[in-house]
């Protein structure tokens, strides 16, 4: 009894000293330190490069047209967005939740599948930061150059590679930011008036923020955005399992690790030369060797470098892979339609884009609401009938002015003044018609009945919709 | 001491307790940056906007800005919306408006200000009347419910006359009998209504005539309704409305709107209260 006390004790202490031991040597770069990356090539850095690329949707897209006009506009000032045809007013919003969800599913399944992959491939912190160190590659060269240079004084040379390499951020800094504008405003007037200096002040504005903020997140904070700021970096992190396959240093392959003795692995080390070429290469600058960790935003880059390496000392690739923890230990990878996680993201996508088809598809191109007149709820008519009064609200989201008919119904031998003509619903607009129904007592049977009004669009008798509003009657 | 003192630094010289110690360190840039930025962006707030009090008066400002100043601006861009229908209004009659189908909308609309704020205070804000105020709701009208009628309804006031019956021209049990016919809707077969006089001005018929005022006595609708409205039918015969002879008589009177509403807004009320569902 008092032996097995005395071990737990034991292990107590070794415990809560490993986790000291663990922590003494891991080095959390808090911004003190500049990550200097180096160029790496390479299949995955071809892949990035492409997937980076849907980020020219932002530049390019707002010039699409679509029969004429803006293909994509959120009009906010006009509370209407325009997407390829389909106009989607307030009272759709609960396709844009959709839509979120969709897309927070999405991040759900492919971190529990593949990792941060949004972080490592799609992310626009990742795309703007990569294409930033490109260009600082290109212009003060490889990472001892330009440690070199930020370290040494200010000499001509280098005022002219900061004010070029300054100059052209600058310039993307401002694309990017006009872009973002287009997509709520007409791009090519946006173009016009900016350089007219006609835009709005809130165009001027977001402009600035969005060329501060470029300058910023992709100039300056690069990793510290990934590692301090961003929430979702975090959160994909808790999504792993161990089946999620991630860029893995394999140690099974690689450990004990040590340099090459004249150009030959030294008989009885692992595979890893301890050539660092990973870690110089790695953007947020980590080490993968220490196994999964918060600074990877696996983007893959340290899996091209490595690559490289065991092609020159004529070992096989691989030793950095996209392999799950599962796997490190000998397991068996269970299948994707196996894994009961995948499975329930799977089917809320699903759920998310039935009802965003539902929604688009069903997106009535008139509405009609009734609101019922109040103060007096009804009127007492001399030949005694009761008289109710409706305002009948008729929304028009298609593209033209369209002839519409109103009828109502509920009460035997009840009459609808304001129904007898069609009415004119302008197009994009809300309308508004009065409308009185006057019944006869002898034919009312409760305090409250229920009317039912409908529209039809006669020009396309198709379209069509209704509304219940009620009929009130003295006691 | 002296070795707590250089663990600290600089001090101010405040020093209590031996170790609490009050320091001369610079606050950090950023927030010295900040304190310069705020006090810069008073200085230049004060020169933009009306700001320094002054003997007689105040600082303008450079901007020239002032709250009536943006008021009056934002009031404009209103009236600039309305201004395409407003333009019309004074040149039409208010028949006009009514067969124009845009501008009667324009009018139902807005003038629901005008109502709120000339005629609810009698007349309830949807037009429902309260007790000893007419409904404008509904389709009985004493002076008629034309648009003309209604426009000259509410320019010229409206006060009719009727008689006291009660005393020398009627006895108690006769006001009975008269009020009764006239709750259950008979009051035409009723001989005392011809032989007291009565259709002279409410008709043979006993629908009343719009020329006198004169109310119709055969339909659901009560000038003076009331919960019991047999007595007050009763109290109506008796002391008649707005006859001076007696002190109990009912008050009836519409006021003249002339001279307090340009003839436009009267227009528009007319307009409105046509539309409010009774209009004829």
């Amino acid at each position: 009894m008092s032996e097995s006390g005395t071990s737990i004790q034991e292990q107590k202490v070794k415990y809560s000293d490993d986790i000291y031991e663990e922590a003494a040597n891991w080095h959390v770069n808090t911004g003190d330190e500049k990550i200097y990356p180096k160029k790496a090539a390479g299949k995955w850095r071809k892949l990035k490069w492409f997937t980076h690329s849907v980020w020219l949707i932002l530049f390019l897209g707002p010039f699409l047209r679509w029969h004429g006009q803006q293909a994509v506009l959120f009009d906010i000032p006009n509370r209407q967005f325009h997407i390829f045809g389909l106009t989607i007013l307030p009272q759709d919003v609960w396709m844009l939740a959709l839509v979120l969800l969709f897309f927070a599913m999405l991040l759900a399944a492919v971190t529990s599948i593949a990792g941060r992959v949004y972080c490592g491939f799609f992310c626009f912190q990742t795309a703007w930061t990569d294409l930033f160190i490109w260009l600082e590659d290109k212009i003060e060269g490889v990472p001892a150059k330009r440690r070199k240079l930020d370290a040494g004084p200010w000499t001509s040379e280098k005022i002219r590679k900061k004010a070029l390499k300054y100059a052209i951020w600058l310039l993307i800094a401002v694309l990017t930011g006009i872009s973002f504008v287009s997509w709520f405003t007409d791009a090519r007037q946006l173009w016009h008036d900016i350089f007219t200096g006609q835009a709005s002040s809130t165009a001027y504005g977001v402009i600035a923020l969005f060329t501060a903020g470029t300058l910023v997140l992709a100039g300056k904070l690069r990793e510290q955005a990934c590692f301090w700021l961003c929430p979702y970096a975090r959160i994909q992190g808790v999504m792993y399992d161990k089946e999620t396959i991630l860029p893995t240093y394999d140690y099974h392959r690689g450990e004990p690790r040590g340099r090459l003795k004249k150009g030959n692995l030294v008989e009885g080390n692992g595979d890893c030369i301890d050539c660092k070429q990973c870690i110089a290469v790695c953007p947020t600058g980590i080490d993968i060797r220490m196994g999964q960790q918060e600074g990877c935003i696996t983007c893959s880059l340290c899996m091209d470098a490595c690559d490289a390496v065991m092609d020159k000392i004529g070992r096989p690739r691989g030793l950095i892979r996209y392999a799950s923890m599962d796997e490190m230990d000998g397991k068996k990878q269970l299948p994707l339609f196996k894994r009961p996680r995948v499975l329930i993201y799977l089917s809320i996508l699903t759920l998310a884009v039935s009802g965003i088809i539902y929604g688009i598809t069903h997106l009535g191109a008139i509405e009609v609401k009734v609101l019922h007149g109040r103060s007096p709820l009804f009127v007492q008519r001399s030949d005694g009938t009761i008289q109710n009064k409706y305002d009948v609200k008729i929304l028009n989201k298609t593209a033209n002015d369209i002839p519409v008919k109103i009828t109502a119904e509920g009460i035997d031998g009840m009459l609808a003044k304001g129904t007898e003509d069609t009415v004119i619903a302008k197009k994009g607009n809300t309308g508004s018609y009065i409308v009185f129904i006057n019944a006869p007592a002898e034919n009312i049977k409760s305090e409250r009945t229920p009317i039912i009004f409908k529209i039809v669009n006669q020009d396309d008798p198709t379209q069509t919709s209704s509304y219940e509003s009620m009929f009130f009657a003295p006691k | 001491m002296s070795e707590d003192k250089n663990r600290y630094g600089q001090t101010t010289g405040h020093v209590w307790d031996e170790t609490l110690a009050e320091l001369t360190n610079p606050p950090p840039k950023w927030w010295m940056l900040g304190l310069h930025a705020s006090w810069i962006l008073v200085v230049l707030y004060t020169l933009y906007y009306p700001s320094w009090p002054l003997v007689s008066s105040h600082f303008k400002g450079f901007a020239g800005w002032t709250a009536i100043g943006e008021f009056k601006k934002d009031m404009k861009e209103v009236q600039d919306v309305r201004a395409k229908y407003e333009d019309k209004l004074p040149g039409m009659t208010a028949a006009a408006i009514l067969a124009d189908n845009e501008l009667k909308n324009y009018v139902v609309r807005s003038a629901k200000v005008l109502f709120g704020d000339n005629c609810a205070a009698c007349h309830a804000s949807g037009g429902a009347g309260n007790p000893g105020f007419p409904a404008l709701v509904d389709d009985d009208w004493l002076y008629g419910g034309k648009i003309e009628n209604i426009e000259q309804t509410i320019t010229m006031g409206r006060k009719g006359m009727m008689p006291k019956m009660g005393g020398a021209q009627l006895t108690d049990a006769e006001i009975d009998k008269l009020a009764n016919a006239i709750v259950n809707g008979t009051v035409t077969k009723e001989p005392l209504f011809a032989a007291k006089g009565c259709i002279g001005c409410h008709g043979p018929d006993g629908k009343g005539m719009a020329a006198l005022g004169s109310a119709n006595l055969t339909d659901k609708i009560w000038r003076f309704k009331a919960k019991d409205q047999l007595a007050s039918v009763k109290t109506t015969i008796k002391h008649g409305v707005n006859d001076p002879s007696d002190p109990k008589t009912r008050n009836a009177e519409m006021p003249s709107w002339k001279g307090r509403l340009t003839d436009t807004q009267i227009k528009k009320l007319a307009v409105y209260v046509h539309e409010l569902g009774g209009g004829q």
